[in-house]
């Protein structure tokens, strides 16, 4: 006997937007049969907004209530809020799930997330599919990854491997996944721990570590493409530089602050720095 | 709304006879069984007597071949624990796939502790490979160790055959038989089928939950779970139950006088709901339709659709059953019997058992069929396997 809420009760009972989208914007799916749960989710989307959204689902009562609600919660808005749309957020509007079954949740949320990235690759969905192949699996019985247990710890703030279980059904089964899902977890946490380190940071140590940062990893980096860098200022989180040589005007200069100055920065100092270039 | 139990294999309700019986050992017999005056004379003999019930009700040779338990899982607790350590120079045990878990989880602790199992499969209609277990029986064999009948298909295995197979391997071996499944609903006769030791619960057979029995032949030894009083000859310590003893045999007595009515209105019953709905609802299958079952169980898998969200929807309509799928119990995975018999998994997680009693009606049975395959569809409607689903259909129809 599970003790769902009115919302779970009504939203198994009388499901919304079931059935399918014939042509269908995104199409996200999560789950399998033979797991024991799977969910098919179908967006029409117009202009950047979800238009319309329908479910199929093979699974039990919160699996029914959390894509049925689902739908609701993404009817209506644009891509982008839907997007940050977490299973929490779902297990939330139902009043809240059993423990042993915040998976079904996540199933919602992994489905939607599904969806979207084929949204957004539409022209690439070959490439998509081989590089979710290529993600490493956990869990062979539930054929759980990686990255989906780390977005669970993430979004629930996850401890334990009963957790880990409870939410993604990773380790229910044999068991032998045990040991992996411990070593992320322990991973995730030693993660935050340095990120939280690097957040308490002063600004003047904040300073000299940018600078040094600039000196020792990125500038020799730019300098092998004829380029580099300096910094001018820094403001809070802004790291204001000049990009020298090679480097200025050239049209990729944008690619080469975002995806690499930034993200080293953001990876070695501190989560919220933006870069911005100077004249 | 009127309820509709059809989930007597995890428990009944308790007879009114039985409670009628019970309530004088709650009220003015309250005396210790052990006591030496005059007042607890009631209470003693109670005990007494339903002990030589309980004996007959097995057909055991000797009244002190019964011991009294707290449940099922503790006489098979008590059976597997007594007969190991009173054979200490021997360290194999075979038992099935399909056991319950009262006894699995043991067997998987003792592994743990050094012994060796074999755990016996399986086939596809829920039959035990005779042949395997008979290849496994060797010198080192302590015990044997197997179901009457199997709790989620109410299948009956050949007990008595067993018996003459273990005989013929190893005559030091034992074979200890958890009837928890049949008590009250097929005769049992612990001499002829060559048993020696067997498990029953209270609860099983409109006795309150919380009351068992287990037989341990006159040739076999054992070593008591619970160590403390003289109580049950040393074998289990613990002022006696009175209350729930005499429930027990009350019950007993009553099961016996209905095992033809098991047999013949039962069985029609369950025939009904099974062919019924095998008839209505073109993604049903019967995960094992043998004759030899217990005679009120059924199992159903319903293909391409969930246990839980079946049962959730009968609940609503007062009908209670159970179902094999992971989702109801909190374990992940699907019925380790429905998967040792290899159901296949477009089913396994849509599988629900039926378990009638002598106090099922017609009108429910009838009900059940009426209200079933609307259900069904709607939750099929759900489904995203809807292309399979329409195969299923024309390769049934
Ligand atoms: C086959 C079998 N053995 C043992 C048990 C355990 O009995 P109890 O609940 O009395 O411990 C059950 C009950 O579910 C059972 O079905
Ligand atoms: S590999 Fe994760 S439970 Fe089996």
């Amino acid at each position: 006997m599970w003790d769902y809420s009115e919302k779970v009760m009504d939203h198994y009972r009388n499901p919304r937007n079931v059935g399918k989208i014939d042509n269908a914007d995104a199409i996200g799916e999560a789950g399998s049969l033979a797991c024991g749960d799977s969910l098919k989710i179908y967006l029409k989307i117009e202009n950047g907004i979800v238009t319309d959204a329908k479910f199929q689902t093979f699974g039990c009562g919160s699996a029914v209530a959390s894509s049925s609600i689902l739908t609701e919660m993404i009817i209506g808005k644009t891509v982008e809020e839907v997007k940050k749309i977490t299973n929490k957020d779902i297990a939330d509007q139902l009043g809240g799930l059993p423990p042993e079954k915040m998976h079904c949740s996540v199933m919602g949320y992994e489905a939607l997330e599904d969806a979207l990235g084929n949204y957004d690759n539409l022209t690439d969905l070959d490439e998509l599919r081989n590089e979710k192949t290529a993600e490493k699996i956990v869990c062979t019985c539930f054929n759980v990854t990686e990255n989906m247990i780390w977005d669970a710890i993430k979004q629930n703030g996850l401890r334990t491997v009963e957790d880990i279980t409870n939410y993604t059904k990773a380790g229910g089964a044999c068991g032998k996944c045990k040991g992996l899902i411990q070593d992320i977890i322990d991973t995730y946490y030693k993660k935050e721990e340095s990120e939280a380190q690097k957040s308490t940071l002063s600004p003047a140590q904040k300073i000299l570590k940018i600078n040094n940062i600039i000196e020792t990893q990125i500038s020799p980096e730019l300098r092998k493409d004829g380029g580099d860098i300096t910094l001018v200022d820094i403001d809070g989180n802004k790291v204001l530089v000049k990009l020298r040589g090679k480097c200025s005007g050239c049209k990729n200069s944008h690619l080469t602050l975002k995806a690499f100055v930034e993200s080293t920065l953001r990876e070695t100092v501190d989560k919220n720095i933006d870069v911005i270039e100077v004249a | 709304m009127s309820l509709i139990y059809l989930d007597n294999n995890a428990t009944t309700k308790v007879a009114p006879e039985v409670l009628e019986a019970m309530m004088p050992y709650f009220k003015e017999e309250y005396a210790n069984p052990s006591s030496i005056y005059e007042f607890a004379k009631n209470s003693n003999h109670a005990v007494r007597d339903a002990r030589g019930v309980i004996k007959d009700f097995i057909n055991a040779g000797n009244e002190k071949e019964i011991i009294f338990t707290s449940c099922g899982s503790e006489s098979a607790n008590t059976a597997i624990q007594g007969v190991l350590n009173m054979n200490k120079n021997k360290r194999h045990i075979i038992t099935t796939k399909v056991e319950h878990p009262c006894v699995l989880n043991l067997y998987q602790t003792l592994e743990k502790q050094g012994y060796k199992v074999d755990y016996i499969g399986v086939n596809s209609n829920g039959e035990l490979d005779l042949a395997q277990l008979e290849e496994a029986i060797n010198y080192d064999t302590a015990l044997v160790s197997v179901m009457y009948a199997n709790n989620e298909t109410g299948v009956i295995f050949p007990i008595e055959k067993i018996s003459e197979i273990i005989k013929s391997k190893n005559k030091e071996t034992k074979f200890f038989v958890d009837a928890v499944q049949v008590a009250g609903k097929i005769p049992i006769d612990v001499q002829a089928a060559g048993i020696d030791l067997l498990g029953i619960s209270g609860h099983k057979f409109h006795a309150p939950k919380g009351v068992g029995a287990l037989y341990v032949n006159s040739k076999t030894l054992i070593t008591p779970l619970i160590i403390g009083g003289h109580q049950e000859r040393g074998k289990r310590a613990g002022t006696e139950n009175v209350p729930y003893i005499v429930g027990m045999a009350k019950a007993a007595e009553l099961a016996s006088d209905s095992l033809k009515y098991e047999l013949s209105e039962v069985k029609r019953l369950r025939d009904k709901l099974e062919s019924g709905i095998l008839k209505k609802v073109f993604n049903a299958r019967v995960n094992t339709a043998i004759s030899n079952r217990v005679p009120n169980t059924t199992n159903i898998g319903f293909e391409y659709i969930e246990g839980e969200l079946i049962l959730l929807h009968l609940s609503d309509l007062g009908i209670c059953a159970s179902s094999g799928s992971a989702c109801t119990s909190g374990s992940l995975e699907p019925s380790h019997v429905l998967r040792a018999m290899n159901v296949p998994f477009t089913a396994i997680h849509g599988s629900i058992r039926w378990s009638l009693s002598r106090y099922t009606t017609e009108k429910e049975i009838d009900y059940v069929l009426d209200v079933l395959p609307g259900i069904i569809n709607k939750i099929t409607a759900l489904s995203p396997y809807q292309d399979e689903l329409e195969n299923l259909k024309k390769l049934r129809s």
